[in-house]
């Protein structure tokens, strides 16, 4: 079940139509073997996400996503007590009328079935699942800390309940725009990858097998276009994996076998989001087309 | 592990290896050569690529130190197992050059020693001077009077909420507080948005033609980051001139001096000249728009003379206003009788500015982070 090799990693992920170098696959593997959270930094669109959510479908684990932002605190990742509810229990006791000590009704308060499992606390109670914190670089340094203390002992105390311990540790899977550095103590945790944009034969693949609906040819023109795009420093937002895929999707939806500059400009929205690149890439497009 | 004597244990030439990165630059502690070891002990010992991979993993932190980690890792193992592409650099290897040396006219000790004389007003003074033209000795006393400015850092309200005796209910607190009386009714409790330091972005011109106030802008940030470490915020520093520097760790050294020495072999490009417009693109696209200037201050420290094309400065200041909170463009020219905003660079920024001050003395410098705070 577990895997072997690295290659048998990359031949799993490849099944689930994720596509990723050696480097990235031995990676993930030690991330396995050795049990450590694994920190994804990169290019927006280079498929950080992308990965955790292939790791959990070829494993077969579910996907538990812990999305960070900015004031994101203990109770949102961890767990909660469902108040409302605990009032209606207790409301609930006293029409019953059964006179249970105060002590008793307390106890029942705080019940498993009070308690709002928050995706922390899911993942280690739906072990084994993988866990995707996702941009943790938009979370708090307070939070950070707080991570870094689960992600040492993979286990929640909870005061009113007791220890909830992963049977198997989640795979861990966190993932970094970069918008501000990490602290240390977090990242010496972790196993490291920066992952790049891919090369132009590895995108026209990963092309062909997430959005098998393109064509070959079409596949290989848009790719071409967009590392072009990408190979030029004048972009605000120079296009990721995932918007050659809108964009290869969207022609293809309108019907295009051939890229032609009218193709290409109604459907640019997919490719670039700013409208100073829009222009940009519309007098490129021009030449690109022509050559 | 070719290059090696076969005597040697694979561990050993391994610690050697994480040891020789360390020399390097690349901070490794001992757990992570723990971990590089327990790595390669998953991955085998025999394939030079996957030793590559496990080192990559376990013993970098960042895309700064990925290119040093290769760099080493052909030194130390020979040339194979190199990876095919490397991440784009941010800036390129830092250089080594020296604060700039411009003491201004020399005046000896006799001339300090009529300046203490006459301190008390002498201060008021040397804090009404230019920096540009201050002589080492009142520069020296000047550096010690930064300690005297307290800047404090501009706040935000938070998603988070304070106890507070006014203002929204707060719901979870009231129904903790009723649950202790078996869910009876209890005193109301409230709450308020919380307040946090917003981040202040500074950035550094240290092109030739702004040489004179380099020392006195760099202490300058050395105060803003210390005092709004102290309170929680956070500043962050660059600087620029030909290219971007990011200068944040090296200003978080707490002592002044080395600070200021650590910022001068950090920064490569002294008293060059001024492509204010591509390296603010640079910034943006690195840095500020992902987020570290997103609801920041950001200081821009200029004067305004640009080689490049001031069309893109404006275009790229345009930009950073759209992302910041409050742009403040700091020149020491400002305050001087005089001076008419003509340079092409400042003409391009200046509708692109919330705030437009002076910058060439200590209380200019106190005016400055009084309108950042407020800010």
């Amino acid at each position: 079940m577990e895997p072997s090799t690295p290659a048998d990693i990359a031949g799993r992920l490849g099944a689930t139509g994720y596509l990723c170098d050696d480097a990235l696959a031995t990676v993930t593997f030690l991330a396995l073997r050795m049990q450590r959270p694994l920190l994804l930094e990169g290019e927006p669109g280079t498929g950080k996400t992308a990965l955790a959510e292939a790791v959990a479908e070829s494993l077969d684990r579910p996907l538990v996503r812990l999305q960070c932002y900015e004031g994101i605190d203990a109770t949102q990742a961890l767990y909660d007590w469902d108040f409302p509810r605990q009032i209606l229990h207790l409301r609930a006791l006293e029409a019953a009328g059964r006179d249970s000590s105060v002590e008793e009704a307390e106890k029942s308060l705080y019940d498993a079935r009070f308690l709002l499992a928050r995706p922390v606390l899911r993942a280690l109670q739906e072990s084994p699942a993988v866990l995707l914190v996702d941009e943790v670089d938009r979370a708090d340094d307070e939070f950070e800390a707080f991570l870094l203390e689960v992600l040492s002992t993979y286990q929640v105390s909870i005061p009113e309940l007791g220890t909830v311990r992963a049977a198997t540790p989640p795979i861990v899977v966190l993932t970094s725009n970069r918008t501000r550095e990490l602290h240390d103590a977090l990242k010496r945790r972790c196993l490291y990858h920066w992952i790049d944009h891919p090369g132009l034969d590895r995108e026209v693949e990963i092309v062909r097998s997430r959005a098998p609906e393109v064509s070959a040819a079409l596949a290989r023109q848009v790719v071409g276009v967009v590392q072009d795009l990408r190979a030029r420093d004048d972009l605000q937002k120079p296009p990721g994996v995932a918007e050659t895929l809108d964009w290869a999707r969207a022609l293809t939806y309108l019907g295009t076998a051939e890229l032609d500059l009218a193709a290409a400009s109604a459907t640019l929205g997919a490719l670039v989001k700013y409208r100073e690149d829009a222009d940009r890439v519309r007098h490129a497009l021009d030449r690109m087309l022509r050559a | 592990m070719t290059t090696r004597p076969a005597d040697r244990g694979g561990d050993e030439i391994l610690l050697a290896f994480t040891r020789a990165l360390r020399a390097a630059g690349v901070p490794v502690t001992h757990d992570r050569a723990h971990g590089f070891l327990a790595a390669t002990s998953v991955l085998g010992l025999d394939d030079q690529r996957a030793t590559y991979l496990a080192g990559r993993a376990t013993l970098c932190a960042g895309p700064d130190d990925l290119e040093r980690y290769d760099r080493v890792f052909t030194a130390f193992f020979g040339p194979d197992g190199l990876p095919r592409s490397r991440p784009a650099q941010p800036g390129g290897v830092p250089g080594f050059s020296g604060l700039p040396d411009d003491d201004g006219s020399g005046v000896g000790d006799d001339a300090e020693e009529e300046v203490v004389r006459a301190r008390a007003s002498a201060t008021e003074v040397l804090r009404h001077r230019d920096v540009a033209t201050l002589s080492a000795a009142e520069k020296q006393r000047l550096a010690a009077m930064f300690a005297t400015l307290r800047p404090r850092p501009p706040v935000r309200r938070t998603a988070r909420h304070q106890r507070w005796h006014r203002g929204q209910v707060d719901a979870p607190r009231t129904l903790r507080a009723s649950l202790r009386r078996m869910g009876e009714p209890a005193e109301i409790a409230w709450r308020r948005r919380g307040v946090r330091p917003r981040r202040v972005v500074l950035l550094i011109d240290v092109s030739g033609s702004m040489s004179g106030y380099a020392d006195a802008l760099l202490r300058l940030a050395h105060r803003f980051t210390q005092v709004g470490r102290g309170q929680g915020g956070v500043v962050e520093t660059f600087t620029v001139g030909t290219r971007l520097t990011h200068l944040t760790r090296v200003m978080r050294i707490r002592d002044p001096e080395r600070a200021l020495v650590a910022a001068g072999e950090t920064v490569p490009d002294w008293s060059g000249g001024t492509r204010l417009g591509e390296t603010l693109r640079f910034f943006l696209d690195r840095w500020g728009q992902r987020g570290m200037a997103r609801g920041a201050v950001v200081v821009v420290f200029s004067d305004g003379w640009e080689r490049g094309d001031p069309t893109l400065l404006g275009e790229q200041m345009a930009r950073l206003r759209r992302v910041a909170h409050r742009v403040v463009w700091v020149n020491p020219h400002r305050g001087k009788v005089g001076y008419e905003p003509v340079q092409q660079g400042v003409l391009a920024a200046l509708p692109h500015c919330d705030d437009f001050v002076a910058g060439h003395s200590l209380a200019t410098f106190a005016e400055l982070s009084e309108v950042i705070s407020r800010a």
